[in-house]
């Protein structure tokens, strides 16, 4: 389990005080001091950490973000930000002497703008409510992490989210204009703009992903994309995972970026079929599920030239959706991966390294080793065109030595990760989860200089002083 | 003239930064110095240049990634991704032209300076196509951030913050991108529009169709403007889009189809276009397109701007006269569009006298300069190339 930094005796005995000042900033009805109803704000998608907070408060404005994170400064009071509470990597896992800030009633839309093609909205609206509010147009939001549904923008930009689609679209970093956020002293800032690439240094880039710890996102701007004409997907079934990994690179050697480029192994397969029934080759060793855009005769050219490639490679099967229903088929296995996998063990933990895709091989063969010594079950999915890795360790959670055992094979997965060239998180973040695993791929004043810039937003580190890095002195 | 410092590898640059520490001298940071009229004159004893660090160090077309040494000259790295048939998304211009100097960009001054050009408005800029870096810091460390892989968050994001600050920060040494196919086919369609506005329309009415536009600029002339937007992809596709697109725009004005558009589309890229003036000064202004003719008329009313717009009307390059009124008239007329400037050519002694960048809030500010000493403790690298008080 991991250590959190000791919660401050002197706060916790202040608590009473500290509730009284926050009724004194917000209305009754954003405080939240009573246990139970407390609870739900104790964890997030990581259930394996739970912590009660000394508070919750859920701000409607940037000016209460504002007081609040003032207030907090001045009393050097933790402060923890919480958008939906979707993290698979403990982001939003609280602390005992800390004031969480939920920004979830922050979700109006402010602006949208076809013609200059972006949105304004608050941090607590969803991913998938901007996509909702233009879709009308014909418009998007490109990143679509699998969450989409109740993962908030505000959350996103902290952990830079990805999804299946960012080998086209890119990640949450690349569809952003501006932020306006509170700093951790109180201070209302707005950085990037309504237009790209503001001269400066790049404030917008460097909040992406920086988990919280550098201020509290209260609006974005996002860029909004007129979506294709329409897109399809096509299934493809291999003897061996060498085989797809070299079909990968025959289609991305051969000038075709697909939309997105899914990559299961047989386990994944299985635990999918059996739930989902949607067709896929238990045969199969590994299996490829391709997406492309374009008009109708745009997309049967590039499955035409995709089958074809795939086709060198003594294909187990390929299948190539001829309507919008077939296409929802093919991806109705993957997209219910997650729930699929929960069948089979109620308890998993999902891994996030990413790797140079020609190791794909190498790693698989790896984590089928290390399964085995572990005596731990894992599936992999695996967002193939970037190398975004996803295994699926499955576990006992009542079994406190599984839990231990699945903790340990995942951090080997990861180092096994970095040692071939590639990271710890490709879109899930650092957060608490693979806080201890930073060593692995930074030197020691690599991290002291990152925390530099840490100490450069936030010299009394209040936010989020427990994850991304060790512990220090500091937290 | 100041010392030049010119070290062969990376170890030999992390002792020039410990001489400098050790003797607190500033340094200022080139690659070829292509592009040292740009922002303020930097004052220093020294210039530490990286062109002796050269050489693509890793190159994996399937894995659209690609690793070069800061000193590697672009044309270089261009040649070595045509070959595979890949490019640099972002399209970086060449801005010898514009500084009239000879020697071409360095990748590592590409990074520095972040600039991107027309494919911009869709592919992104270099600093999203920014996998990873390796920098020398002002405490004479070398640090790495990201890495070879093309998705990762792990730990801040320090690629982001290198990118477009000028050298100020840290020496890049190595840097690792992300490419890309090019395209096998390109079309581009050239939009007859009455004035600046209608073209403004004309860009939007491409870049909110499904085609998939990647250029979107427009030429001023002395009555009407050319509205021009870009096509790239598989012959096929090109084909069929450009006759989609075609009659999507025909209602705004003539529509023509140029096959070959390749130079026209270098000249936008690299500003050739916007026809300056040997002795005019350069701006490039960047704010949202639909506030891009309200900006225009200003500019064109204070003194007669040459105007060129790319990305869709978003990004605005403006030629002038190169005094101060005309620098104020920029500024004014930017901060009431809520954009952002960058004096992107002028003397020196005008570069020296004004803010050469939007300035930043208070507060903003305050973090910038804390953000600047936890990098570069001792403030030796390109003092007040950004800010006078940097």
């Amino acid at each position: 389990m991991i250590a959190l930094p000791p919660p401050k005796p002197e706060i916790l005995a202040r608590r009473d005080e500290i509730v009284a000042a926050l009724l004194g900033l917000l209305s009754a009805d954003a405080v939240i001091h009573e246990a139970l109803r407390m609870r739900p704000y104790e964890t997030d998608g990581l259930t394996a950490y739970r912590q009660m907070p000394l508070a919750v408060v859920l701000p409607s404005t940037t000016e209460q973000v504002a007081a609040v994170m003032r207030y907090c400064h001045q009393n050097g009071i933790r402060v923890v930000p919480r958008g939906a509470g979707t993290s698979l990597s403990g982001g939003a896992l609280p602390l005992e002497d800390a004031v969480v800030i939920g920004v979830m009633r922050m979700n109006r839309i402010l602006e949208i703008d076809f013609d200059d093609r972006l949105a304004v909205v608050e941090a607590g609206v969803t991913n998938l409510g901007i996509t909702k509010a233009v879709e009308h147009e014909g418009f998007f939001y490109a990143p679509d992490p699998s969450s989409q549904l109740a993962c908030m923008i505000g959350g996103n930009v902290n952990m830079n989210s990805g999804g299946a689609h960012c080998l086209k679209y890119g990640v949450t970093a690349n569809n952003l204009l501006g932020l306006k956020l509170v700093t951790p002293t109180g201070e209302i800032v707005e950085v990037g703009g309504d237009h790209l690439d503001s001269a400066g240094y790049d404030w917008l880039g460097l909040m992406t992903g920086s988990e919280g710890m550098l201020g509290i996102v209260t609006e974005v701007t996002v860029r909004i994309l007129r979506g294709p004409e329409g897109a399809r997907a096509m299934l493809a079934a291999f003897k061996g995972t060498e085989i797809a990994g070299a079909a990968v690179d025959a289609i991305i050697g051969s000038g075709i970026i697909p939309v997105a480029l899914e990559f299961m192994d047989k386990p994944c397969i299985h635990a999918c079929e059996a739930f989902a029934h949607a067709g896929y080759p238990l045969d199969a060793e590994a299996m490829l599920i391709i997406e492309v855009e374009g008009s109708v005769a745009e997309q049967d050219a590039l499955l035409g030239r995709i089958k074809e490639i795939c086709a060198r490679f003594d294909p187990i099967s390929l299948k190539v959706a001829t309507s919008a229903e077939e296409s929802m088929a093919i991806w109705k296995g993957r997209k219910g991966a997650f729930g699929a996998v929960g069948r089979i063990s109620p308890d998993y933990l999902c891994m996030d390294g990413t790797i140079p895709t020609g190791e794909l091989p190498f790693v698989l063969k790896r984590i089928g080793e290390m399964s085995v010594q572990y005596g731990l079950q894992v599936a992999n999915v695996f967002h193939a065109g970037d190398g975004n890795l996803h295994p699926l360790i499955m576990f006992d959670a009542n079994d406190p030595a599984s839990f231990r055992k699945a903790e340990d094979f995942g951090a080997d997965i990861l180092k096994l990760c970095v040692e071939v060239g590639g990271c710890l998180t490709g879109e899930h973040g650092v957060g608490v989860e693979k806080r201890d695993l930073m060593g692995v791929q930074f030197l020691p004043h690599e991290l002291t200089q990152q925390r530099a810039i840490k100490s450069a937003f936030d010299p009394g580190w209040l936010l989020n002083p427990h994850k991304v890095f060790p512990l220090t002195e500091h937290a | 003239m100041s010392a030049l410092l010119s070290p062969a590898d990376e170890s030999g640059l992390i002792a020039a930064v410990q001489q400098a520490i050790a003797a607190r001298t500033p340094l200022a940071i080139e690659g070829h110095g292509s592009k040292r009229g740009l922002l303020r004159p930097v004052q220093a004893a020294a210039t530490l240049t990286t062109r002796g660090l050269t050489g693509i160090t890793l190159y994996k077309p399937t894995e659209l990634v690609l690793s070069a040494r800061a000193g590697t000259p672009l044309p270089e790295i261009e040649a070595a991704l045509a070959e595979q048939g890949q490019m640099l998304a972002p399209e970086p211009p060449d801005t010898r032209g514009l500084f009239g100097v000879s020697e071409a960009a360095t990748i590592g001054g590409i990074v520095a300076t972040n600039l991107s050009g027309p494919r911009r408005i869709t592919a992104g800029s270099i600093r999203d196509h920014l996998l990873g870096i390796r920098f020398v810091n002002g405490a004479g460390e070398v640090v790495r951030s990201g890495g070879r892989v093309l998705k990762n968050v792990t730990g801040l994001d320090l690629c982001k913050l290198l990118a477009g600050s000028h050298g100020t920060l840290g020496v890049l040494t190595e840097v690792t991108l992300k490419v890309l196919p090019a395209a096998r086919a390109s079309a581009t369609l050239a939009v007859a529009v009455p004035d600046l506005a209608a073209g403004v329309r004309a860009l939007s009415a491409g870049l909110t169709s499904p085609y998939g536009v990647t250029g979107a600029a427009l030429r001023l002339q002395a009555h009407g403007a050319t509205a021009l937007l870009r096509l790239e992809d598989f012959p096929d596709s090109v084909t069929y889009r450009a006759s989609r697109l075609r009659e999507d725009l025909s209602p705004l004005g003539q529509v023509t189809l140029l096959e070959d558009s390749t130079a026209l589309w270098r000249g936008i890229r690299d500003a050739e276009a916007l026809g300056a003036a040997d002795e005019d000064a350069i701006w490039r202004l960047s704010l949202r397109p639909s506030a891009a003719p309200a900006l225009a008329a200003k500019l064109q009313a204070a003194f007669r701007a040459k105007l060129l717009l790319d990305w869709g009307g978003g990004l605005v390059w403006v030629a002038g006269p190169a005094t101060e009124a005309a620098h104020a008239a920029v500024m004014q007329a930017t901060s009431a569009a809520r954009g952002s400037f960058t004096l992107f050519r002028a003397p020196a002694p005008l570069r020296a006298a004004v803010p050469v960048l939007t300035e930043e809030a208070p507060a903003l500010a305050a973090i910038g300069a804390r953000v600047k000493a936890a990098l570069d403790p001792h403030g030796l690298f390109n003092p007040g190339r950004m800010r006078s008080s940097t």
